[in-house]
């Protein structure tokens, strides 16, 4: 039997197809419908989704209609267009978990600035995304609700955390998602499912709303099928809120502008720099290959290469390693089963002699609600901030994390971009890595400085890897950074390349059930 | 005592004070004291995933106020720290406060004790937020949480180990009350709970320079006990010592019930806070042109009041104590000045109008806060305006009517809110000063032939000029002012 294939995939793009809506050429009902006939034929053996929200999402596009109707949809920049947002955005009336058993149940009051700015464009929300509990891992195996599966082979993983985000839009079950990165998180799993994904500049995008994993790294950022498709995601979710302290109080370039302009014009050349350290030892040569073929076929538009170094980028998992535990631990501390989420209460008879019975709730509750994982990095940062540890620690990885910054800043008085691989290696085995954490925290090799340094990055698809004794093709991504602010540069670059290829546009064959016949969509 | 006179006490305290802003430190809930439990919430109060704390200026501003007056060495780049610690009063798990850089550092607080002007240093002056509130329903099986009062803003006030006594903390929570007052960043009301006060407590043989082994006693909630409980926690660990014992660091909780303290927490489970810079804040950058202004408009302290009234004015240290009380008796009593004709600016006052600024004060202090203390009135809600007061002092020193004739007025000011004018023109007090019209009912008492043979006893006895006096007021009704009156009869008198 074949998968519904959605409305949206008839259009060039997420503008195209809320323009049409917009026109009324097709109903923003239509489009939803389309979308959640297909996540309801191949979710359950994908698992992108955590909670779908059917009713809601109707709901929302019977309002995005009833509004073109009235003639007032002026602003409705993403007029239908439907879209999963990761469960690590809080969206009112509509369960939030980050993946997690603490968060059960909790139906969070408001939306997060990015969503609620979706929603205001007209987008419609699907329900929300599967993905490492509280964006902890790099597989999706951390969460904590169901696996998720890389739509181009069920076997492995779709990359993590934003897992389901990736997936979701590699599986054409909606065009547009929104995911978090806070070492990689977003870049990683869109290089695993063969998506375009963008972790834009460090306060682009409000973090209010966004359930906090490490504070100074986490970016929310969009994954879609195209750079132009992310500008135009950009546009309306990025910008100043006078919610988050941390966000930056400047007006967004036009994404879509820069999207447009020729990286090569009578003036000046595009210079992009090869980072020596991440073409280097552990990288797949097959990953390699695609990833200098995508860099050659810009070079050929015009594209000038220069070789940099970043020599301090061995030292960037330790120091992610040091802050992001530090800050998760604290961020984490909330979750006590006192407001809200999980409590696990201890019963008479149980609580000894000298023990108090709101510190076993408290213990017991954290032991149940929290994975293996979480609590891995909880202690690990509980340890990093202890006191009379915190200069030998967390302070002396924030004067390196400075180091990494002043590190790319150097790297972009040569060039404009920065282009990479996005991951050392193939959208691995579900379970392959499970058992060793370290060689899971190093999958993020290539992803992590970009956070230390607060630079836009983004990862899209470049080529397909078949590997021996198998018949499905594997994608590869290709990592642009730039420096900080530079969005629309990155933009620009990914664009230009994906004017002249197509890999951005190839889709995994996906079985509607086990055992049946593939489905071409 | 003679055990006790043999330690010394070495005190600190930490306040903590309540902010007056309208709304939280870090977010736009209400900081509204009371209302019903959580109402005055908010995502970021209730600690919700995905709420971000944002900086709330008047707050700063309020910290900066302080410790401008204070004399504070102030922080242009401040850190805003998380404090981790698991309760149910904690939303986040952890209290955004200040650690390694707090807003205010040195400074010192002024205060009188007994006649000896005292000044105590401060180590810093940093910005927090408070808690929520547990209420633990009889029975100890279910707690109730309060979270009105999560997330309004204080600042914690830390003093150098430089209280000697009991009686001197006090002195010191008083002058910081009363500070916070005039600068009009907090009501400094203990009972509610917007001053708030920890002692660390330590003995040493009187004369010895080192420290002794601290203990810290906390809920200290009412002025009545601060000195009680201190007090009580220097004898305690006087009795330990002399028997042969060694006081331990630990948290005491004072429990005012029982006029007693009990140990909280001891050193072995000290909490290990594992302060972290909020990553959700950026630094506390403040901008100098900012500081400047605020400084500019700084309301004075009570303690340059109170030597702007003992020094120009010459007011009694007791006087000047009673005034500077409030702020608002202060202002009363300024505004009144400026109505009996008392100039604010001038370098020095001669006599005569540090006689009426002192009169200023007497009918202020003795008078009108009489009265209105028997009505349970606050002076702003009081019947007679500053200005009204000011004036009949300007009448009395000017002798138009009598000090005894002024309470009368005053009486009748205080019932009618009329103003002195206005009552002293009703009740025909004016008091006659035209030498002309004076002379001329003298001179009718002198002419009047059936007075030449007083006059001739006069002549013989001068102690008779109160007799002719009389006569001469009766002419006016008696409003003639006597001292008039009776210079120009002596010289009437001569000339016969």
């Amino acid at each position: 039997m074949a998968a519904t294939t959605p409305v949206c995939e008839a259009f060039d793009g997420i503008a195209a197809l809320a323009q049409a809506v917009r026109a009324r050429e097709v109903s923003a009902v239509e489009v939803t419908r389309s979308c959640l006939e297909r996540i309801a034929q191949l979710d359950d053996q994908l698992g992108c989704f955590l909670r779908v929200d059917e009713q809601g999402a109707l709901r929302q596009a019977e309002a995005v209609d009833a509004k073109i109707r009235e003639g007032a949809d002026e602003e409705l920049l993403l007029a239908g267009v439907p879209v999963g947002i990761k469960d690590m955005l809080c969206t009112k009336d509509l369960q939030t978990t980050a993946a997690s058993k603490i968060l059960a149940g909790f139906v969070p009051p408001y939306d997060a600035t990015a969503v609620a700015k979706l929603r205001a464009a007209g987008a419609v929300v699907l329900g929300k995304l599967n993905m490492d509990e509280f964006a902890m891992g790099s597989s999706n195996e951390n969460s904590a609700l169901r696996p998720c599966k890389n739509p181009w082979d069920v076997t492995r993983v779709p990359g993590g955390s934003s897992g389901g985000s990736a997936a979701a839009v590699a599986a054409s079950l909606c065009p547009l998602s929104l995911g978090t990165d806070t070492g990689g998180s977003i870049r990683q799993p869109a290089a695993l499912c063969g998506v375009t994904g963008m972790k834009p500049t460090y306060g682009r995008v409000s973090r209010y709303g966004v359930i906090a994993f490490a504070s100074s790294l986490d970016q929310v950022g969009p994954l879609g099928r195209s750079a132009v498709d992310l500008a135009q995601a950009l546009q309306v979710i990025g910008g100043h809120d006078a919610h988050d302290a941390t966000s930056l109080p400047l007006e967004q370039p036009d994404y879509l502008a820069a999207c447009q302009t020729p990286i090569v014009d009578k003036n000046r050349r595009l210079r992009i720099g090869l980072p020596k350290e991440f073409f280097a030892q552990g990288l797949d040569p097959r990953i390699e290959r695609c990833v200098r073929a995508a860099i050659a076929s810009l070079q050929q538009e015009g594209a000038e290469l220069v070789d940099v170094s970043l020599p301090l980028t061995k030292h960037s998992i330790a120091i992610y390693y040091l802050i992001a535990t530090a800050e998760a631990s604290s961020n984490l501390s909330r979750y006590d089963g006192v407001r809200y989420g999980l409590r696990v209460t201890p019963c008479d008879g149980e609580i000894g002699p000298g023990q108090s019975a709101l510190v076993e709730m408290y213990k017991r509750t954290r032991a149940a609600g929290f994975g293996p994982e979480v609590q891995r990095r909880i202690m690990l940062g509980t340890y990093v901030l202890r006191s009379g540890y915190y200069d030998a620690y967390y302070r002396r990885a924030s004067q390196v994390r400075t180091l990494v910054a002043r590190d790319f800043a150097a790297a972009f008085t040569k060039c404009d971009v920065l282009m990479t691989p996005t991951s050392p290696v193939l959208p691995f085995r579900l379970g392959e890595r499970l058992c060793d954490p370290l060689s899971m925290y190093l999958a993020d090799i290539y992803t992590i400085s970009c956070n230390l340094a607060g630079l836009p990055g983004l990862s899209m698809p470049c080529g397909l890897v078949t590997e021996a004794g198998s018949d499905r093709p594997l994608p590869v991504g290709v990592q642009v950074l730039g420096p900080p602010l530079h969005d629309a540069k990155v933009l620009q670059v990914a664009a230009a390349y994906q004017r002249i290829t197509d890999w951005h546009k190839q889709r995994p064959q996906i079985l509607t059930r086990p055992g049946a016949e593939a489905a071409s969509p | 005592m003679t055990a006790a006179t043999e330690f010394e006490p070495v005190i600190g305290l930490e306040v903590h004070v309540q902010l007056a802003t309208q709304s939280k430190a870090f977010c736009g809930a209400r900081a509204e004291f009371g209302g019903p439990p959580n109402t005055h919430i908010d995502p970021y109060t209730l600690g919700l995933p995905g709420a971000l704390p944002v900086l709330n200026h008047r707050a700063v501003e309020f910290a900066l106020r302080m410790g401008l007056a204070c004399g504070c060495d102030i922080a242009l780049r401040s850190e805003l720290s998380r404090k981790h610690y698991f309760y149910p009063d904690s939303p986040k798990g952890y209290q955004i406060s200040q650690f390694d850089r707090p807003i205010c550092e040195n400074g010192h607080i002024e205060f009188v004790l007994g006649s000896e002007r005292r000044q105590v240093r401060l180590l810093r002056i940093h910005i927090e937020e408070d808690a929520g509130k547990n209420l633990h329903l009889a029975g100890g099986r279910t707690s109730l949480i309060d979270f009105n009062r999560a997330g309004v803003p204080l600042i914690e006030v830390v003093s150098q180990p430089e209280l000697r006594s009991a009686e001197e903390a006090g002195e010191y929570l008083r002058a910081i009350r009363q500070l916070v007052r005039f600068l009009g960043i907090s009501d400094g009301n203990m009972e509610a709970g917007s001053l708030r006060c920890d002692a660390n407590v330590s003995i040493r043989p009187r004369g010895s320079t080192q420290l002794g082994q601290r203990t810290e006693l906390k809920n200290i909630n009412s002025f009545k006990y601060v000195q009680k409980a201190i007090e009580h926690e220097i004898l305690r660990q006087i009795d330990i010592v002399q028997s042969g014992g060694r006081v331990v660091m630990e948290t005491r909780g004072w429990d005012a019930a029982r006029g007693t303290s009990r140990s909280q927490r001891q050193k072995e489970h000290a909490h290990d806070y594992r302060y972290l810079p909020d990553p959700d804040l950026p630094p506390l950058i403040i901008d100098e042109t900012w500081l400047a202004s605020i400084a500019a408009a700084l309301p004075k302290t009570p303690m340059q009041r109170r030597d702007h009234y003992l020094l120009r004015l010459g007011l009694t240290p007791y006087d000047a104590s009673v005034l500077t009380a409030e702020r608002e008796l202060c202002d009363y009593f300024d505004q009144a000045l400026v109505a009996a004709g008392v100039p604010t600016e001038d370098e020095s006052l001669g006599d005569g109008l540090r006689s009426r600024a002192k009169l200023c004060a007497n009918w202020l202090s003795s008078e009108l806060l009489g009265l209105l203390n028997k009505d349970s009135r606050e002076i702003s809600a009081s019947p007679v305006s500053a200005e009204s007061l000011g004036e009949l002092v300007r009448c009395v020193s000017d002798g138009i009517i009598s000090g005894k004739q002024g309470k009368e007025v005053f009486f009748r000011m205080y019932e009618s809110r009329q103003s002195p004018t206005e009552i002293i023109e009703q009740l025909g007090l004016r008091q006659l000063t035209d030498p002309t019209l004076i002379t001329a009912a003298c001179r009718k008492v002198v002419d009047d032939p059936a007075m030449q043979k007083q006059i001739e006893k006069y002549k013989q006895n001068p102690k008779l000029l109160g007799f002719f006096v009389g006569k001469a007021l009766a002419e006016t009704q008696g409003k003639a002012k006597p001292e008039l009156v009776s210079a120009i009869m002596l010289s009437l008198l001569a000339e016969k």
